[in-house]
């Protein structure tokens, strides 16, 4: 009788790209509820049509591509980079502005380089990226939180749908927005750091980071962690950004004079520095691939994002930083091939140039 | 026991280990199975050579077919009957070939030969213990199956230092080893010791266990401090966490060693020999008992089969049998492995045999070991890199596989590659990147054989037209010169009889003409030449430009080597990696092949030297010769001086005692000095022509080569007729004797500094002392004549 010849290695460990892909979703469930508990229903707004967006793209674009849709659908990729760019977006944000970001991450960023695990760059970066350069005037709206903001406002769905669809006055707009954390220690000019924390309310109502924003990004720390356990990507990239963007606060932190750079403690906990080291640096496609050169690419990723933060013109800065160093990584690639057994030294990856 | 520090590798993965199924049950002997198949080559090497034909009978442990060189292993009857064919069986194999086997079927009575035990095994010299273990036909028993006595004899200049002693058995459910630990501990020490010993006693024993296995520790730490305090040795048991692939051989020296083999070197290059446990047990028996390794421990595991154990089988029991003693349901196996879950094969047939290196026999279940799920896209996520023991990056190695970049592929160190399948286990995507490398390596290892093939075709071709070519010129020439030779003795027999006939009487005086002009007689001798210098005119054609044909062989020899040193490189990766036997066994038969072609394209170039030499000679003859007319102009004028002062003196006599001669005297003594006048005139010219000739015939005067031999031919004779036969027959030993002198010293210089041409020089003067010989007797004859 004949059995089935199948090549070695005849066992599988359970890990399949799916499971990692439905992992880092279940780490995002945190910071989401963290989101919605100070920002209101628009973080869910964002990611159930974002989700609806990536879904169906990638639908479309795998029928036109003749790949098997139901197949690719499952490896969750798709919904990753829906709730990902979805989380990085101004909660409520209008459904178009979704609807263009989502193209542009799914059609643009992902498929027309040839689909996952041919992208070069971060998909759902490139879909904020090109948002936030095409409509700043949106992308620079975040609605304050909760207890800063019109009471009960952002739990209502009425205003819920008048901001996902259009038709709210701006005035009413204005009373529901309010400067990020960021925001404000860049445009106070003259104050102390102390000053800034006494006076400002967003900082005055929170602990360390900005009311709200820090509680966030200690959620999606506890969701990297999370993952960190699962070993679903290993600490040395995440852990080298952080440790730069922390070296670089405290080096110009300036005792907090008027003209510091903020806390290491600012930098860390607000914006989406968390959301960036866990769920954007950690993209293993677009990444460096060693482990050495991930800490190489953790590390220049960290030190742009206090780079554009502090000295640049965009208050945040971790999708242009993960970007820039997504073009890198091939080159960090080049020269952070590992030394293999019983060879002296690490060799260049070829004689030949990278890729 | 003292502690051992330990190295850890990186990368590795924690699979399932799936070892207690088998362990539960105790170790059975298999019973005799109703045919044995012993496959041929069950080794890395040359297949065994049958010492046996269909229809004798055979008894248990007899040899039966014979290690065929080094790089083979002989082969025994695993149980007393009749040899019903020898033919072609499907074996074991990844892609389900057929090999050449001894079929045997068994008379059931299981007499055996009998065997010739050692009491002192270790009284033993080294070259009697490997002689006995290659008879045992040993073969490393962990997987690869290389020849154990080639690995005892190491042929590296670094003595060997470290023996381990490997029971890692890091592959999930083979607990083969395990079994044998446990059960044959003091029997594993004792052979442990002996290889030790055969090794001269390294300063280094360990034998290395995953700490997988607490009661095969247990075991051999308790043999260990036994043998230890008995016979005054150290040998250490190792533990160390388990991890896979802890027992490939290169990881297991860097965890008890903390050093690297060097891709592609051997692990003896470095002092450092492994062995596998069940090759020291089979070791040991061999020697202290001297049986033959005719059976094994295999493990038997797996869903489908209702007993999961290890057995201890007989080589050659097919497979089929020893599934049905567990009570195998073919309807519920998923896939027949043989090897463990992740270096194992597949196979598709269970008539195939047990042999020598087959440690496992899996048969899981479908739920067990489920079809693989299909491939999805690389997303780069680098758990291949993190579980990779070799340092290599799979996923870029997969990259280039995908699109065929050999070059980039080697430059990522594919073929240190181990194939232990740890990427392909933890890939989340699922894709097979072990099948992706090993299809790579296949390619390009094709790619160099077809490139090496073609290359070789071409040199082939071109060889053999040179070869043809050099052949015809050589021949040519040595007819030509012999031709020459021939002639030129004719010549120099005409001239001399000329010479003889009319040389006066030394003593005369009144003799005048012959001597100053030596040619004038021997111009019929000259025209008789003509012929010759025709012929050393088609010769020196013949010979036209021989340094182009020299620099053709040479080169055809510095091909050769450099392909060996090429082929030698492969081999030494080749096992190393643990490849097929054929493929290694075939690279040795090119290189041998190689080698011979070398050897001759060698043995041509000496030869080729060596006629070049010839034409040398002729001309170095032809100079020497060519300076003899000043020789002879000398001595003319020396004898004429010589008789001028008797003259001289004669005539003084005469003067002095008045006598009536003293007149004629005188007219005499005149007559000498107007002698003596011409004679050193004939001098002045005989060294000027010398000179200038000698100039013209150093000069290269390749254009008009044809005209320098006509020219040379022609001083040739004139020397020749100038000298007398003892002068000539003098010069020629005198010449022949520096030559040999010469030739003697290249000779001993070559055998002291072992040149591979020392046969050629041998040769040269052997010859060269005939002719001596010869040359002698002629010069002897010569003056016996005189
Ligand atoms: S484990 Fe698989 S998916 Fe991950 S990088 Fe390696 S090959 Fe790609
Ligand atoms: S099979 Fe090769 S590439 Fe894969 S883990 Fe093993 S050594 Fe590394």
């Amino acid at each position: 009788m004949a059995f089935l010849r199948a090549s070695s290695p005849h066992t599988h460990n359970p890990n399949t790209t799916g499971r990692v892909m439905r992992e880092v979703l279940l780490a995002t469930i945190p910071g989401i509820a963290v989101l919605t508990w100070f920002f209101g229903l628009g973080t869910l707004s964002n990611i159930i049509i974002a989700c609806a967006f990536g879904l169906g793209l990638e639908a479309a674009v795998l029928k036109m591509r003749g790949r098997p849709i139901a197949f690719y659908l499952k490896d969750l990729s798709a919904l990753v980079t829906a709730v990902l760019l979805a989380i990085a977006l101004p909660p409520a944000s209008s459904w178009w502005l979704i609807g263009v970001g989502m193209t542009a991450s799914i059609v643009v960023a992902k498929h027309l380089y040839g689909g996952l695990g041919y992208n070069p760059f971060n998909p759902a970066m490139v879909g904020y990226v090109v948002l936030l350069i095409s409509y700043p005037q949106y992308m620079t709206l975040w609605l304050a939180p909760e207890n800063l903001s019109v009471q009960g406002a952002i739990f209502d769905i009425t205003t819920l749908f008048e901001l996902v669809f259009g038709g709210l006055a701006s005035t009413t707009m204005d009373g529901l927005t309010a400067a990020t954390p960021l925001d404000v220690f860049k445009q106070t000019a003259g104050l102390t750091a102390q000053d800034i924390y006494a006076h400002k309310a967003i900082f005055s109502q929170g602990l360390f980071a900005g009311a709200g924003y820090e509680w966030v990004n200690v959620a999606f720390l506890f969701g990297g962690l999370y993952l960190l356990t699962r070993k679903v990507f290993t600490w040395h990239a995440p852990i080298a950004m952080l440790a730069a963007l922390a070296l670089f606060a405290t080096v110009f932190y300036d005792a907090g004079s008027s003209s510091s750079g903020g806390s290491p403690l600012l930098h860390l906990f607000s914006g989406a520095t968390m959301l960036g080291a866990f769920f954007i640096v950690t993209d293993p496609v677009s990444s460096a691939t060693s482990n050495r050169g991930r800490l190489i690419y953790g590390a220049l990723i960290g030190a742009l994002v206090y780079i554009i933060r502090v000295w640049g013109n965009y208050p945040d800065a971790v999708a242009f930083a993960v970007l820039l160093m997504n073009f890198a990584a091939p080159f960090i690639d080049y020269y952070t091939v590992p030394r293999t057994y019983g060879h002296k030294k690490a060799q260049r990856a070829t004689q030949t140039g990278g890729q | 026991m003292t502690s051992h520090t330990i190295w850890e590798v990186p990368g590795g993965i924690h699979p399932p280990e799936n070892k207690a199924q088998s362990m539960a049950q105790a170790l059975v002997e298999c019973p005799l199975a109703p045919e044995y198949i012993l496959p041929l080559n069950q080794h890395i090497g040359a297949p065994s050579a049958p010492l046996v034909s269909v229809g004798q009978a055979v008894k248990k442990y007899q040899l039966i077919a014979d290690a065929e060189g080094i790089f083979s292993a002989a082969l025994h009857a695993p149980t007393s009957g009749t040899v019903s064919a020898i033919e072609e069986r499907l074996i074991a194999h990844p892609s389900g070939l057929s090999a050449p086997c001894i079929v045997i079927t068994p008379d059931g009575l299981d007499h055996a030969c009998s065997l010739e035990p050692c009491e002192q095994p270790f009284e033993l010299d080294h070259a009697s213990i490997v002689t006995k273990i290659r008879n045992a036909g040993l073969i490393g028993m962990g997987g690869a199956g290389f020849p154990s006595a080639v690995k005892l004899n190491p042929h590296t200049n670094t003595p060997i230092n470290t023996l381990i002693i490997n029971g890692t058995e890091c592959e999930p459910y083979i607990t083969a080893d395990d079994m044998l630990m446990q059960t044959q501990a003091s029997e594993l020490l004792e052979g442990v010791r002996l290889l030790a010993h055969t090794l001269g006693n390294p300063a280094n024993v360990l034998i290395g266990v995953e700490d997988n296995k607490p009661d095969a520790i247990a075991a051999l730490q308790e043999a260990a401090h036994t043998a230890n305090q008995r016979h005054n040795c150290d040998i250490n048991v190792v533990s160390f966490p388990t991890k896979y692939p802890s027992g490939g051989e290169k990881q297991l020296i860097y965890i008890l060693t903390g050093q690297e083999v060097d891709s592609g070197k051997i692990p003896a290059s470095m002092g450092i020999v492994v062995q596998n446990v069940g090759t020291a047990v089979a070791a040991w028996r061999a020697v202290r008992y001297g049986e033959p390794l005719i059976e094994r421990i295999t493990t038997v595991v797996g869903e489908s089969l209702q007993v999961q154990r290890n057995m201890r089988v007989r080589i050659g029991t097919p497979m089929n049998f020893v599934l049905e003693q567990n009570g195998f349901m073919a309807s519920q196996s998923a896939r027949l492995i043989v090897g463990g879950p992740m270096m194992g094969y597949a196979l598709e047939q269970t008539c195939v045999p047990v042999i020598k290196t087959t440690n496992c026999l899996l048969a899981p279940s479908h739920s067990e070991m489920p079809e693989a799920p299909p491939q999805q896209a690389c997303i780069r996520c680098g758990h291949c890199a993190e579980a990779c023991p070799a340092g290599l990056l799979p996923q870029q190695l997969y990259w280039y596989a995908r699109s065929d970049e050999h070059e980039k592929l080697e430059a990522h160190h594919l073929f240190d590659c181990i194939e232990c399948g740890a990427c392909s286990y933890v890939c989340p995507s699922s894709i097979p990147l072990v099948q992706y490398y090993r299809a790579a390596k296949g390619d390009i290892r094709k790619t160099a054989e077809d490139k090496l093939k073609s290359d070789k075709a071409r040199e082939r071709f071109e060889h053999r037209q040179e070869r043809l070519a050099k052949e015809e010129a050589a021949k040519e020439a040595k007819r030509q010169a012999r031709k020459a030779a021939a002639e030129l003795n004719k010549a120099k027999m005409a001239a001399q009889q000329a010479v003889g006939a009319v040389s006066p009487p030394p003593a005369a005086p009144a003799n005048t003409t012959a001597n100053h002009d030596p040619s004038a007689p021997v111009i019929p001798a000259i025209a008789s030449a003509e012929e010759l210098v025709a012929n050393a005119a088609t010769a020196a054609k013949a010979q036209q430009d021989p340094t182009l044909d020299k620099a053709r062989l040479s080169r055809t020899v510095e091909s050769l080597v450099s392909s060996i040193e090429r082929l030698k490189a492969q081999m030494a990766e080749a096992t190393t990696e643990g490849l097929e036997a054929s493929r290694i066994e075939k690279m040795a038969a090119k290189l041998k092949q190689t080698e011979l072609k070398a050897q001759e394209a060698q043995a041509k170039l000496d030869a080729f030297d060596k006629t070049l030499a010839a034409g040398s000679q002729v001309d170095a003859a032809a100079q020497k010769m060519m300076a003899s007319p000043n020789a002879a102009a000398e001595k003319t004028l020396n004898s004429l001086q010589k008789r001028l002062s008797k003259a001289q003196e004669l005539h003084l006599d005469a003067v002095n005692e008045n006598k009536p001669s003293a007149d004629a005297l005188k007219q005499g003594v005149i007559k000498l000095e107007q002698k003596i006048e011409e004679a050193k005139q004939a001098l002045n010219e005989a060294q000027s022509t010398a000179s200038s000739s000698n100039s013209s015939s150093s000069e290269p005067q390749k254009p008009d080569a044809a005209a320098a031999a006509i020219e040379r031919a022609k001083q040739k004779v004139q020397a020749a007729a100038s000298m007398t036969p003892e002068q000539k027959a003098h010069a020629a030993v005198e010449s022949l004797q520096k030559r040999l002198a010469k030739a003697q010293e290249r000779y001993t210089k070559a055998q002291e500094t072992h040149d591979e041409n020392v046969e050629a020089f041998a040769i040269g003067v052997e010859k060269l002392e005939l002719k001596l010989k010869a040359a002698m007797e002629a010069q002897k004859e010569g003056s016996e004549q005189a």
